[in-house]
């Protein structure tokens, strides 16, 4: 390559805090993903707690009506495209790389880029706690609630601003792993033979690169009405505000699958791993995967059942629904197959993925339940919604990113983590989430809508918001001792080997911690569970299958340098959107972040390429 | 292991136990807004429909969750084990679960989409949007609804009521919903699933009460700050007894004679309280072509004393609300005017009154973000501050307004 002189060096073996700072590694990347989100899923979770409490009993008045509003719009929010989305990506990051045989992501410094975009993007909405009062028009942010008439504090334009920019990291990351999947798969890695996980983030991938476009229409639409007295959705000169809704359900929809695909990948490693059973009916179960990512497109004016669209469009929409039960069911079934005659060992990883088939299968009812839009007529934006998505999104996507984080914590770290812990943390908030949200099954049926942050002694609601609230307290405490366990094993645990749970896939046929190269030598791909196959295979077979997508002939180990150019160009951006959250006046802090953000885009495309002796494994 | 096969049974046993007393103390119908309570076709045919998705997803609960138990039971890994046999998949199988879904679902679907079709307003309207039944038009305001009846003595006027609408029993009633600010959604749980009120949609639908008596209603879309008290209630009352109703609330408002009374209709004026409150008639003109106008920004006051409820919410009256379905407590009598079974108003002065002044005395303890609160000269400006004796001068007026 031409070299074009150029100022300032890339980093050359930095360490302590520089090192994750300027780090491309997709496992550093992967990490840094992982405990950003879970600080983020704890603040998310504090603030449900405070919702708990002032619900707990009847007419109590321990936060205000307003603060109460802030608190669900910003626990949705930040659940959502800061916790479960990240956590996910924490996974995609570590694991996929190592799962289809690779090195690296395909654009590492486009992979750092991603993380630290999503940071600000996660700082620019939570700082909106102390700017003025957060965003309050709900997660779903409808229309003409989220006009600057209506809504005149900068609380929706944080929001917005955020959402838009955690759109970039998610629509980088998201091309990224596309590409790596795609083109970095080891020689005989063929698509039928990717780990399931891998396969559902690949189809997790194609859904955030199409959903993702259409929320940032919509957030631009919203933005310029309430900068620029645009009328896409003023009801005063004539707009409409379900063009809001279809456009938000569009994105809504899609990413709701974007949350429980990755899930559902997870727990189709994990199943197979300690039953000691390869998965029952791989293509039945990747063919669903994408059924259901396909369908997610065809739904979503279920959630607008009450908007008035007529018999007609919402009979269409309830007959899609229904439909997507099915694909969903397959999997349920198939799961159970692969348990089925297996010979489990419930370490916490298999409790937590049982778990999630358990819990999920309750969601999934409660969604065929409203999914019939005359049901759905009297739980709409009650409670048993409520109900719903927690066992949708706690009990399925979360239970099964816990699954992750203790199945993959040892490859991750190195070391065990404890198990008598584990059991605990997972029996604590497994009880105390059907504690929680079970009974709000029970509150919605009995009429209490969602978003209230008060109600009547005498409606009869008390006896169950005062469990949930306690189930709450429960689940918080399964919280603490499964951070105490992950503190604690991170630094203490055992070592635990390279391959501790006899695994089936890639990731376990090298060290843990894996070196920062991963493979010493591409594997050549044979089987489907390769390394599974490869521990009962007396003698190897002689010919390599075709299907990878990798250079087959690499030999010498080239790996990236790190570059600090990626931090700056969001730094750009975190800029950048401070100034658009302000009416004019701040526009100059925009331009500010423009223009940083450009002249490190430059200089990240102008980066000296690394020296290729560095790149040796032998250096470190 | 017999153990574990007898520790099985009676875990099951107790999760299903465990699972059927919760539900039925989740089927509340005594509850003002329980949806299992059903006293209208509408709700009826809703409940039906979810009881059928019920079982249904019952039969598939303990199916899974039954064989997830037992694969968790048997198939433990023991020690000293090796690898299970090693099954791929099982084609007749998994054609058969993904048929018998698909099989539940279609008979599900046949009663939904009827329901679909019954619960819309359109089998009630000819082609012109029409309807031969009662017309009732809901507008959203922030917080509170307002209800629009056709004037019976002129075609070109309509009455305002907010907060607390009539129907007739045994007839179906149409409305016809709409917002002057956010999206609302009108509900009335034991009568009907809700539909939204969106400003620029003309949405409609329908319900029908079988049998007199109070029904709660609530909005249940999320309109901004204090939709937690944006509430309401429908009462169902024989057609004479609606007629003699709506009659009376077209008649304008009695001229105070009290003093005080009369000291606060002129204060009603003076602080501001009538730029947006009418006090002396519900009617409103429809236009030429007509198309419905805007009232006042706030709530219609003139039969204010007449409302079982104040705000939708708090009681005026110490006859304790009966949910609908228990004996009948309250008659209209032939001047409009609600009564007891024993013909003493149903009204309570004393209630009334404390209600009036605790709203007027501070509305933001009560509605967090209301408009007059927010914008009201009495409480936006300490110098135009209500005192003591105005806040009672305007109570006795409202208390009036019968």
């Amino acid at each position: 390559m031409t070299t074009i002189a150029f100022p300032i060096p890339r980093p050359t073996h930095p360490t302590g805090i520089w090192d994750w700072i300027t780090t491309i590694d997709h496992k550093k990347i992967g990490v840094l993903y992982g405990v950003t989100a879970f600080i983020l899923f704890l603040s998310g979770g504090i603030e449900a707690l405070l919702m708990r409490v002032q619900l707990a009993g009847p007419e109590q008045d321990i936060v205000s009506a307003e603060i109460f509003n802030q608190l669900f719009t910003m626990h949705g929010t930040t659940m959502i495209f800061l916790a479960i989305m990240p956590l996910s990506a924490a996974f995609f990051n570590f694991v996929v790389p190592l799962q289809i045989g690779a090195r690296d992501v395909a654009f590492p410094r486009l992979n750092a880029f991603s993380y630290w975009t999503f940071l600000a993007g996660a700082i620019i909405l939570k700082i909106s706690w102390f700017t003025g009062g957060a965003t309050n028009a709900g997660w779903f942010g409808y229309a003409p609630l989220t006009s600057v008439q209506q809504n005149p504090g900068t609380g929706i334009d944080y929001w917005i601003v955020s959402l838009q920019v955690l759109g970039i990291a998610s629509l980088a990351a998201s091309f990224n792993f596309l590409v790596t999947i795609i083109n970095m798969r080891a020689p005989g890695m063929s698509f039928m033979r990717l780990p399931l996980f891998t396969w559902m983030t690949f189809i997790t991938n194609i859904l955030i690169v199409l959903a993702f476009p259409v929320i940032t229409v919509a957030l631009i639409e919203l933005y310029f009405d309430r900068s620029f007295g645009m009328n896409f959705f003023n009801v005063a000169r004539g707009g409409d505000p379900v063009l809001w809704q279809h456009l938000f359900w569009v994105f809504g929809h899609p990413e709701v699958y974007i949350l429980i695909l990755p899930a559902m990948g997870i727990v189709s490693e994990i199943l197979p791993t300690f039953s000691k059973k390869p998965l029952f009916g791989y293509p039945a179960i990747v063919l669903a995967g994408a059924i259901i990512a396909f369908m997610g497109w065809m739904v979503w004016s279920h959630h607008m059942f009450t908007v008035g669209l007529g018999p007609i469009p919402v009979t269409v929409f309830t007959i899609t629904t229904m439909a997507i039960a099915v694909p969903t069911g397959i999997k349920v079934f198939n799961w159970m197959g692969t348990m089925w005659g297996g010979a489990m060992d419930f370490k916490t990883p298999m409790l937590y993925a049982v778990g999630f088939v358990a819990m999920f299968t309750i969601g999934g009812i409660s969604g065929v339940m409203h999914s019939m839009a005359s049901s759905d007529a009297q739980q709409q934006d009650t409670y048993f919604i409520v109900a719903h998505i927690h066992y949708v999104l706690f009990g399925g996507a979360i239970f099964a990113i816990f699954a992750g984080i203790f199945y993959w914590f040892p490859k991750i770290t190195g070391r065990m983590y404890d198990e008598t812990l584990g059991k605990i943390n997972f029996w604590v908030t497994f009880i105390g989430f059907n504690i929680a949200f079970f009974p709000q099954h029970f509150l919605g049926l009995d009429g209490m809508p969602r978003r209230i942050y008060v109600y009547e002694s005498s409606m009869g609601w008390n006896l169950w918001n005062g469990v949930s609230t306690f189930g709450a307290i429960v689940l918080a405490i399964g919280i603490l001792v499964f951070m105490h366990n992950i503190v604690r094993s991170w630094r203490k645990g055992e070592l635990a080997g390279g391959d501790p749970w006899d695994g089936r896939t890639l990731e376990w046929s090298i060290p843990s911690p894996p070196p920062e190269y991963n493979f010493v030598e591409i594997p050549t791909v044979y089987d489907r569970d390769d390394w599974w196959a490869r521990k009962r295979r007396e003698v190897r077979r002689a010919v390599p299958v075709a299907g990878g997508s990798g250079d087959e002939e690499e030999h010498d180990i080239h790996l990236p340098q790190p570059s600090y150019w990626p931090l700056v160009v969001a730094i750009g951006i975190f800029i950048g959107g401070f100034g658009l959250v302000y009416p004019v006046a701040n526009y100059a802090i925009a331009i500010v972040g423009v223009f940083i953000g450009t002249v490190a885009v430059y200089a990240w495309s102008f980066e000296p390429v690394n020296d290729p002796e560095d790149g040796e494994p032998a250096a470190h | 292991m017999l153990r574990s096969a007898e520790s099985l049974k009676k875990l099951t046993g107790v999760v299903l136990l465990g699972t059927l007393i919760a539900l039925l103390m989740g089927c509340t119908p005594s509850h003002s807004q329980s949806t299992f309570d059903t006293l209208g076709p509408v709700a009826e045919n809703q409940l039906f429909i979810f009881w059928v998705i019920f079982w249904a997803g019952l039969v598939v609960f303990v199916a899974v969750e039954g064989a997830l138990l037992y694969m968790v039971f048997k198939f433990r890994r023991r020690e000293g084990d090796g690898d299970p046999e090693q099954t791929h998949g099982n084609t007749r199988l998994e054609i058969a679960w993904t048929i018998a879904p698909v099989i539940v679902l279609i008979v599900a679907a046949v009663p939904t989409v009827q329901g679909i079709f019954y619960a819309d307003a359109g089998r009630f309207l000819d082609e012109n949007g029409v309807s031969d039944e009662l017309q009732v038009d809901v507008i959203g305001h922030q917080w509170w609804f307002e209800f629009r009846y056709p004037n019976p003595n002129n075609p070109g006027e309509q009455i305002a009521v907010a907060n607390e609408m009539y129907v007739p029993v045994g007839e179906p009633v149409v409305f016809l919903l709409d917002s002057v600010d956010v999206i609302h959604s009108f509900w009335v749980p034991k009568l009907a699933g809700k539909v939204d009120m969106i400003p620029n949609n003309d949405n409609k639908m329908w319900f029908e009460a079988y049998q007199p008596g109070e029904f709660f209603g609530q909005c249940a879309e999320f309109c901004g700050v204090s939709h937690a008290n944006m509430r309401f209630k429908v009462v169902a009352v024989p057609r004479s007894e609606f007629d003699a109703w709506l009659q009376h609330q077209a008649n304008p408002a009695p001229e105070p004679s009290d003093p005080l009374a009369a000291e606060g209709k002129k204060l009603f004026r003076d602080a501001g309280c009538s730029g947006c409150h009418a006090d002396t008639s519900s009617i409103i003109k429809l236009r030429d072509d007509g198309g419905r106008i805007p009232g006042r920004t706030g709530p219609i006051l003139t039969h204010v004393a007449t409302r079982l409820n104040h705000l939708g919410i708090y009681r005026n009256s110490d006859v304790p609300f009966e949910n609908g379905s228990g004996a009948r407590q309250l008659y209209v009598n032939a001047d409009g005017i609600p009564q007891r079974a024993d013909g003493q108003p149903f009204v309570s002065e004393a209630m009334l009154q404390n209600n009036l002044k605790v709203w007027i005395t501070d509305p933001e303890a009560l509605k967090p973000g209301n408009l007059m609160s927010r914008d009201g000269e009495p409480y936006m400006d300490p110098a135009n501050a209500l005192s003591e004796r105005d806040i009672d001068a305007l109570v006795a007026y409202l208390m009036t307004l019968k």
